[in-house]
């Protein structure tokens, strides 16, 4: 099948620019609309170059194309507890990339298959997307009482926003462990590091089991959940692999981004894009064939 | 010049929390801060070490939650304030709020030197319960002057009535207090504060260039009870300002016998005094020496080697995880020396 799903992209920041050269990599999509609200972003300006048909009236234009099925929002929370309603009413899908969680946490290695047909999908945040899946991957071969996360990521690709709401992104992510890593309870700490160069993301995942379980379980069942986020986030490395001490568990993740627009050290901002991208291109066959 | 007085703040019940791996019971706080507020200590920091929700996997559980030592001290004290601490990206505007409604007076909001602009959120809050709020810049000498008053500036912006100079690792020698200080003062129109630790052995001697540098408020803990090497000690801290005729309102005997009351909890760190002198010397935050020496155990690797590798790779406050990476690493480049012959991590 040669058809690709129609989408677009509202919000032209970094964000929605990275993920603009993921999706035209997409074989399975098809980017009908850049859409912004500030004329001269360097976002846009790319978009034009690209042939990419643009806006700058933001998400109205969008909603509009009949043609377009789905959209990544990258704008922030408040904008999308507005764009949510309304792409739900012009019968689009919304992959909302923002804290504002108008729909259910996905990240797209653990749960994408319990909402294929919810038509609004969030990502949870950076640090959910690069630590979910261990905690997941942990929790289905024994029960995880507790896991906390500690995202460390560089200065330079912590923007405002994420400066400005660092509580949200601490709350998110613990919530988004017990929900959808399955850990009965959920920490999750942020450091920002400004070292040059900058350093990659990196994630360390502790997790308290209920009784002490064997190494290689534990080993196979990470291998296999990295393999699985592998397919969308190339640069997902494991760079300590689970030590098991009694009932705690500790790995650690690297995150390198592809480097598409944003640097490669961004691995947290590029981990939402891929992940932006992995939920849409499930959801291709899902929705084109109903 | 000398001031007529100072203030001083005394955090063993804060950073004093790391040299007892965060297991002061709300009782134990209870009666120490007690001691303190008879000797006429201005203000008491009690929190985790690593602030309000510092209670992890990460830094150590607290024996007791925030809640329950932010009550225990608040039921005794009669005039000393109650401060809290608080670094972004661990504690959350919520656990402010809670230790507003339990009597905190004053917010000490941290962020690493060059990471100000994650404070805005947690300092406008504070500044709206009606709390001081005082400025920590952790980390103070990994960043060139320039970009630590530019911080302190945005800090002043945000509402605080006080910015700090925090001597995280231990690293600076007098000189360097002195030069900071006066940068930081000519940047700002609020109040500065210095925080020192033991490392190299200046605490009590930055304390006091710090405050012939024209700092505010200085920081103080019972024996020095601290991360890494400790503090500057209150007890004698207050002796040198008696002998400088510098006010600080407190009583020298009566804080001296409040310092017996934390003779039983004083251990010294059983690597010895190398492992703080290289904290000061690698430039290491303070509070990674328990974490070092226990992965330096469970590894089978030179604690020393950790540390120099850690202020290699300029790791921040609060990045204690990356202790066991490095520990990790040296593991495994030991392993491969010797050829092939196994070793795993110690349980």
């Amino acid at each position: 099948m040669n058809e690709r799903l129609k989408v677009a992209i509202v919000g032209s920041g970094n964000i929605g620019t990275d993920l603009m050269y993921k999706v035209l990599r997409s074989p399975k999509l098809e980017l009908c609309m850049m859409a912004g609200i500030v004329p001269d972003s360097e976002g846009l300006k790319r978009a034009v170059t690209l042939g990419i048909p643009i806006t700058d009236k933001g998400i109205g234009p969008v909603l509009e194309q009949d043609g377009i099925r789905l959209v990544f929002d990258t704008t922030g929370a408040k904008p999308h507890m507005l764009h949510a309603p309304l792409l739900r009413e012009y019968g689009k899908i919304a992959i909302d990339l923002t804290p504002a969680a108008v729909g259910p946490y996905v990240v797209p290695a653990v749960n994408i298959e319990e909402y294929l047909d919810h038509p609004n999908i969030n990502l949870v945040t950076c640090g959910g997307q690069a630590t979910i899946p261990i905690v997941a991957a942990i929790s289905r071969v024994v029960p995880v009482v507790y896991a906390e996360i500690v995202a460390t990521i560089a200065s330079k690709s912590a923007g405002p926003g994420t400066r400005q709401n660092i509580d949200e992104f601490t709350k998110t992510t613990a919530r988004g462990i017990e929900v959808v890593g399955k850990a009965s309870k959920g920490k999750a700490i942020i450091i920002l590091n400004p070292a040059e160069p900058p350093i990659m993301m990196r994630n360390t995942i502790y997790c308290e089991v209920e009784y002490p379980v064997a190494e290689g379980v534990v080993h196979s069942s990470v291998e296999e959940m990295i393999k699985v986020v592998h397919t969308y986030v190339p640069g997902y490395r494991l760079r300590v692999p689970p030590l098991v001490q009694d009932r705690l568990i500790t790995t650690m993740i690297e995150v390198e981004g592809a480097g598409d627009y944003l640097p490669k050290y961004s691995g947290n901002l590029d981990i939402m894009t891929a992940a932006a991208v992995g939920v849409a291109e499930r959801l291709v066959n899902h929705i084109i064939g109903s | 010049m000398l001031p007529g007085s100072i203030r001083v703040v005394d955090t063993t019940l804060r950073d004093g929390m790391h040299s007892v791996a965060h297991q002061f019971t709300p009782q134990q706080m209870a009666t120490i801060a007690a001691a303190m507020d008879v000797a006429g200590v201005d203000t008491l920091e009690v929190s985790h070490g690593d602030g309000l929700g510092g209670s992890s996997l990460q830094y150590g559980r607290a024996a007791a939650s925030d809640e329950a030592y932010l009550e225990a001290v608040a039921s005794v004290l009669r005039q000393s304030k109650l401060a809290v601490l608080l670094l972004p990206g661990i504690g959350t505007k919520e656990d402010l709020d809670m230790a507003a409604n339990l009597g905190a007076k004053v917010a000490r909001i941290a962020t690493h030197v060059t990471e100000a602009d994650i404070s805005e959120q947690h300092m406008g809050l504070a500044k709206k319960r009606g709390m001081e709020v005082i400025g920590f810049l952790m980390m103070a000498h990994m960043a060139p002057i320039e970009i630590m008053t530019q911080n302190a500036r945005l800090m002043e912006s945000y509402g605080a009535d006080c910015v700090y100079i925090v001597d995280s690792a231990g690293y600076m020698l007098p000189p360097e207090v002195r030069e900071r200080v006066e940068a930081l003062k000519a940047a700002v129109q609020c109040k500065v504060g210095f925080h020192a630790h033991n490392n190299l052995g200046l605490a009590i001697g930055n304390t006091l260039t710090a405050i012939e540098a024209g700092v505010h408020i200085v920081d103080g803990s019972l024996r020095s009870m601290g991360a890494g090497g400790g503090n500057a000690s209150t007890e004698t801290l207050i002796a040198v300002l008696e002998r400088l005729g510098i006010d600080s309102g407190v009583d020298l005997y009566k804080i001296m016998d409040a310092a017996k009351l934390v003779d039983p909890f004083k251990t010294q760190p059983k690597e010895g005094p190398d492992a703080t002198l290289m904290l000061g010397y690698a430039g290491v935050y303070s509070s990674f020496l328990l974490h070092t020496t226990r992965a330096a155990e469970r590894f089978n690797v030179d604690p020393r080697d950790i540390l120099v590798e850690l202020g290699r790779r300029r790791i921040v406050g609060g990045q204690e995880d990356m202790i066991i990476d490095v520990a990790y690493e040296l593991m495994q480049k030991k392993q491969k020396a010797l050829s092939g012959k196994v070793m795993s991590p110690k349980v």
